[in-house]
């Protein structure tokens, strides 16, 4: 199966580190992720909350072969946008970049802008994170979380939606 | 069940059973199709279990031309919206069909991104509960429709 | 007379007419050609990573089931491959062609999905029939197997969930004739036919070098003739012992995205057909003396019999969870701190009755040790990646699924820009982007 050397560098060295992998023949961004670790309690690894991994492997583009997989680790904290942006190396890190900050809320820094990827706009938080409760609910239309739900199936002659 | 439909005192007339005969056997169905769900509805429309043969067959991908509006598949709080359109888009007489149970009162899918059941945003006529389900249960549910169809033919909707 | 190029925005999307899912395009549009798209996605988020870490270990599996819906049993294989390798856990032989074998077989219900559902929405509705009447035959086959048609939660950590039922791999090779037939008429319905050929020769082309910056996998990987297969490249199960082509293009068109597609569907087959004869046997047909029916040997245990209990096995079907003391040693591995035991044992001694609590019991349950590990597997779309994290809790701490659609949809912009608006019914049928992976 697969097996893949780990680097940890800090949060200012990422780019570099990904930039110099990328001359090295990583020409594979296979993807982004973070870790919130702050419900680990001791088992956390470090002293910051997030840790966010990039997966880049080596494809030979002629054989198919896999030559090589690699995994670039960071500590952060959310609320500063310490790493810089991927996604002149690979264009797929726009998309990847933009979901870590939707599930996450990490910045990241030397992009045009951020918005969210799976969710709407007008959501508020960042759900991945341990401390977004699962069922809090912020719906668009219909009762919101927490009202009783006047069922528009049983009150056709007054439903409740209120449609902009 | 189908007992309630005509309240008292109304009389179904011979042109409101010609009606609903009609209606019952034409019904044009809008998928609004968005997951798993979706693969037993392939499955229903397809030659093995053929929903063609109770005049259902036809989709038709315009609201304004179509009767029943099919939900099939997990609703979202970020597709809701576009669902209350399309439902308000439609023409008298309509029927909602909550197609598995994401629609009927949001699966097991408890958290923040969901619907806890589309009844909560359209009223709905049928729930077909599933996980997916299968599709003898979709052709029973459509066979349910179809009395329910038939019989509120006399109203105004 | 100087001319204004003013260009038109267009919604299309999120609702889609049907068998797409919900994706919305924001086209910018000269006339027909397409100037520049914005895809938006995410309509059907579901919290698949948050729902996750709150379940227990095998309660993840009916969750993984509704990632790729078409391909649901490479999810379960791929997820429970992952908390394996953590574990540090090898399934047993049997238990791995098991896997193997229901994976190629949802493999193929995929594509052909894909296939019909593209050629459908191109006006090749005859296609959309023949190929899901060949799909059901294949859902019939899964039934049989894992006992239910779409969402099957077959896997578990440490095997499968039971044995193959008896005459399986005969209905699975009658099911295959029908299948190739269909296959074969299709063929000559598409393939050569010059209404398609118009449509999908030359349309959504990517480079080779775009690709694989972009990150993608798979056939359309394949498509632009980069070689790349999860199971050639990092074999796992058993196919380091299975014979099988991967068909690469080398237009990187939608035309050869469909004759890749078709070409695995027939290598699939040929997988399952190895399978079936390299398959180590069952030990599921055992001697009628030995046997006694479950109820029978549940009501010796209730009356204390316990010298009874250790000489029969109960008479259980093969395809029932918690069969035969046996033939579980052939698709669950033997940790017993990681698979429920056999009902022969949790019915018949203390020891098998503490062994199931201790498994299923919330907050006990199974443990995996803490580390992590990321193990892919080949989707119908790619290279389907899950990274699991544990904290030495009987629940993941994280689970990170990488969906290979995602990337032909990134790059969807780069592949629409230039072409008509007719060209995107062909492409995005190509990319088959399955929302429940895409938007977990």
């Amino acid at each position: 199966m697969m097996n893949s050397q780990t680097r940890r560098v800090g949060a200012a060295e990422v780019f570099e580190a990904l930039q110099t992998l990328k001359h090295e023949g990583y020409n594979v961004l296979m993807d982004l992720t973070a870790i919130d670790w702050s419900a680990a309690g001791a088992q956390a690894p470090g002293a910051r909350r997030f840790e966010v991994v990039y997966r880049l492997a080596k494809i030979d583009p002629d054989t198919g072969n896999d030559n090589g997989r690699v995994e670039v680790r960071c500590f952060v904290n959310d609320s500063s946008a310490e790493l810089r942006s991927a996604a002149r190396l690979w264009p797929i890190a726009d998309w990847l970049e933009r979901e870590v900050w939707d599930m996450f809320g990490i910045r990241f820094a030397d992009r045009p802008g951020i918005k969210r990827l799976l969710l709407y706009e007008s959501f508020e938080g960042h759900p991945l994170c341990k401390d977004y409760p699962i069922a809090k609910r912020q719906p668009l239309i219909g009762p919101a979380a927490g009202e009783p739900a006047n069922n528009p199936s049983f009150n056709s002659a007054a439903p409740t939606v209120k449609y902009e | 069940m189908t007992e309630d439909y005509a309240p008292a005192g109304t009389l179904t007339t011979q042109l409101d059973a010609a009606l609903g005969w009609a209606r019952k056997y034409s019904i044009f169905q809008y998928p609004f199709v968005t997951a798993c769900c979706g693969m037993e509805f392939m499955s229903t429309a397809a030659s093995h279990y053929d929903m063609d043969r109770f005049g259902a067959g036809f989709p038709r991908f315009s609201p304004r031309q179509a009767d029943v509006l099919l939900v099939v598949g997990t609703v979202s709080h970020k597709i809701a919206p576009v669902l209350r359109r399309i439902y308000d888009q439609m023409a008298s007489p309509k029927w909602v069909v909550a197609f598995g149970v994401c629609t009927c009162t949001g699966g097991f899918y408890n958290d923040y991104a969901t619907v806890q059941g589309i009844d909560t945003i359209v009223p709905v006529d049928l729930y077909i509960p599933g996980c997916p389900p299968r599709p003898e249960m979709v052709l029973q549910g459509l066979m349910m429709l179809q009395q329910k169809i038939e019989k509120q033919a006399g109203f105004r909707r | 007379m100087s001319r204004d190029r003013r260009t038109y925005m267009l919604n299309m999307g999120p609702q889609h007419p049907a068998m797409h899912g919900v994706i919305r395009l924001l086209l910018e549009l000269e006339g027909e050609r397409i100037v520049s798209t914005e895809v938006e996605i995410g309509y059907l988020h579901r919290a698949f990573e948050k729902h996750a870490e709150s379940e227990t270990w095998n309660n993840v599996v009916p969750w993984t089931d509704r990632l790729n819906y078409v391909s649901p049993l490479i999810n379960n294989s791929g997820y429970c491959l992952a908390v394996e390798k953590l574990a540090g856990i090898t399934i047993p032989e049997r238990g791995q062609y098991l896997r193997v074998i229901s994976s190629e077989i949802s493999r193929v219900a995929d594509h052909l999905t894909c296939v019909g559902a593209s050629a459908m929405e191109l006006g090749a509705f005859t296609v959309f029939l023949y190929l899901i009447k060949a799909r059901e035959y294949l859902y019939q086959l899964i039934d049989e197997l894992t006992g239910a048609r779409v969402t099957t939660s077959y896997t578990r950590v440490g095997g499968v969930k039971a044995d193959m039922p008896e005459g399986f791999p005969d209905n699975v090779r009658a099911a295959f004739q029908l299948v190739r037939e269909a296959v074969a008429d299709c063929d000559k319905l598409l393939t050569k036919n010059r209404i398609f050929m118009d449509r999908v020769d030359g349309t959504g082309v990517i480079s080779r070098a775009d690709a694989l910056a972009f990150g993608i996998t798979g056939p359309f990987l394949r498509s632009t003739g980069v070689p790349y297969d999860v199971r050639r490249a990092h074999p796992y199960l058993v196919y380091d012992r299975l014979d099988f082509e991967v068909p690469v293009g080398s237009k990187g068109d939608n035309f050869d995205r469909y004759l890749c597609r078709m070409a695995e569907i027939e290598q699939s087959m040929r997988i399952v057909e190895q399978c079936f004869a390299q398959i180590p046997a069952g030990k599921h047909s055992l001697e009628a003396s030995e046997m006694k029916d479950a109820f029978v040997y549940q009501d010796m245990g209730k009356q204390g019999e316990t010298a009874l209990l250790k000489k029969y096995k109960a008479k259980v079907d093969q395809t029932l969870q918690g069969g035969q003391r046996g033939e579980r040693a052939d698709i669950l591995t033997g940790d017993r701190t990681m698979v429920m035991p056999a009902k022969e044992d949790t019915y018949g001694s203390i020891e098998g009755l503490m062994n199931h609590f201790e498994t299923v019991m919330w907050t006990w349950g199974i443990k995996v040790p803490p580390g992590e590990a990321y193990v892919a597997v080949e989707g119908g779309n790619g290279e389907l990646g899950f990274h699991i994290v544990s904290t030495g809790s009987d629940r993941p701490y994280r689970v990170r699924c990488r969906p290979p659609c995602l990337n032909p949809m990134a790059a969807l912009p780069q592949l629409l820009k230039g072409g008509w608006i007719a060209d995107i019914v062909a492409t995005f049928g190509s990319v088959n982007m399955i929302a429940g992976e895409l938007d977990r």
